[in-house]
């Protein structure tokens, strides 16, 4: 193991904001971040629909500001392998779904009060997609 | 007033991802690559956030109700069943093959990059095709 492009002074400065952000939700509107939970409901429930599409705008508008106002050129690496990219999504998707959250809602939300169930999801989404990783650097 | 609420974490969130750099899908194959070239950054991310949520979601627990809603809101589900672990691990896969989870995913719109927008459509169909033969938790 090699550690590298390692950041951790923007990591946790970025993650006290994510935590802020969860924390305004629950505090103001009693409910807990799980992006995935937010978006689906936004496909397939009626109740809190509005909300739920404001929160996901947020999410856009947050970067396009970021850019505006650090006047900061976000850039991202991602694979440009279609097929790859759909069968990612849908499996992220369907996933999230049946285990009822992602690294939001199970990892940072559960986590953050101690959920059993949630610990256990992280703990296990973590280790298959570090072994993902793991066999892919052999194909 | 809720709905300005729900605007306003959702921006804070995505600026978040973007500092982290989470919103970057090679930084957090990065983090994945435990066996290869190690990038710690996700865990200062996940430690950042619980650092603040984690003490004061205990605090807001115990107010009687939240400002703008009639009450908390929230899963009290405890099982930890098969459902948990296979959706948790179909979820992992997903994860591990590209980098991107649904928060940084829907963020990453703002790039409009047509490869993390073709990921997002596929979670969305994803999403529905759990609830269409309701498996979901």
């Amino acid at each position: 193991m090699n550690i590298v492009n390692f950041t951790p002074v923007t990591a946790t400065l970025g993650g006290i904001l994510i935590g802020l952000a969860v924390v305004i939700f629950f505090l103001f509107n009693g409910r807990l971040v799980g992006i995935s939970g937010i978006a689906a409901n936004t496909l397939t429930n009626k109740e809190n629909r509005f909300d739920n599409i404001l929160f996901l705008l947020g999410l856009v508008i947050g970067p396009i500001l970021y850019s505006q106002f650090a006047n900061n050129d976000i850039k991202i690496t991602i694979s440009n392998s279609f097929i790859l990219l759909i069968i990612a999504g849908l499996l992220v998707g369907i996933g999230t779904r049946i285990s009822g959250g992602c690294t939001s809602g199970h990892g940072i939300c559960g986590c953050g009060r101690f959920s059993l169930r949630s610990i256990v999801a992280t703990i296990t989404f973590m280790i298959v997609g570090i072994l993902t990783v793991l066999v892919k650097s052999f194909i | 007033m809720n709905k300005l609420v729900s605007l306003i974490s959702g921006i804070i969130f995505g600026i978040g991802l973007v500092i982290s750099e989470m919103i970057n899908p090679e930084k957090v194959l990065g983090f994945l690559d435990l066996f290869g070239n190690w990038d710690p950054s996700l865990a200062f991310v996940m430690i950042g956030a619980l650092i603040v949520s984690s003490p004061l979601f205990h605090i807001i627990k115990k107010k009687e109700k939240p400002i703008f809603a009639e009450n908390f809101n929230y899963s009290n589900n405890k099982s930890i069943n098969n459902k948990l672990i296979l959706g948790s691990a179909i979820f992992g896969a997903g994860w591990g093959l590209i980098g991107l989870c649904p928060g940084p995913a829907i963020s990453s719109i703002a790039l409009l990059d047509i490869h993390s927008i073709t990921f997002v459509i596929a979670m969305f169909v994803g999403f529905y095709l759990v609830k269409l033969i309701n498996l979901d938790n």
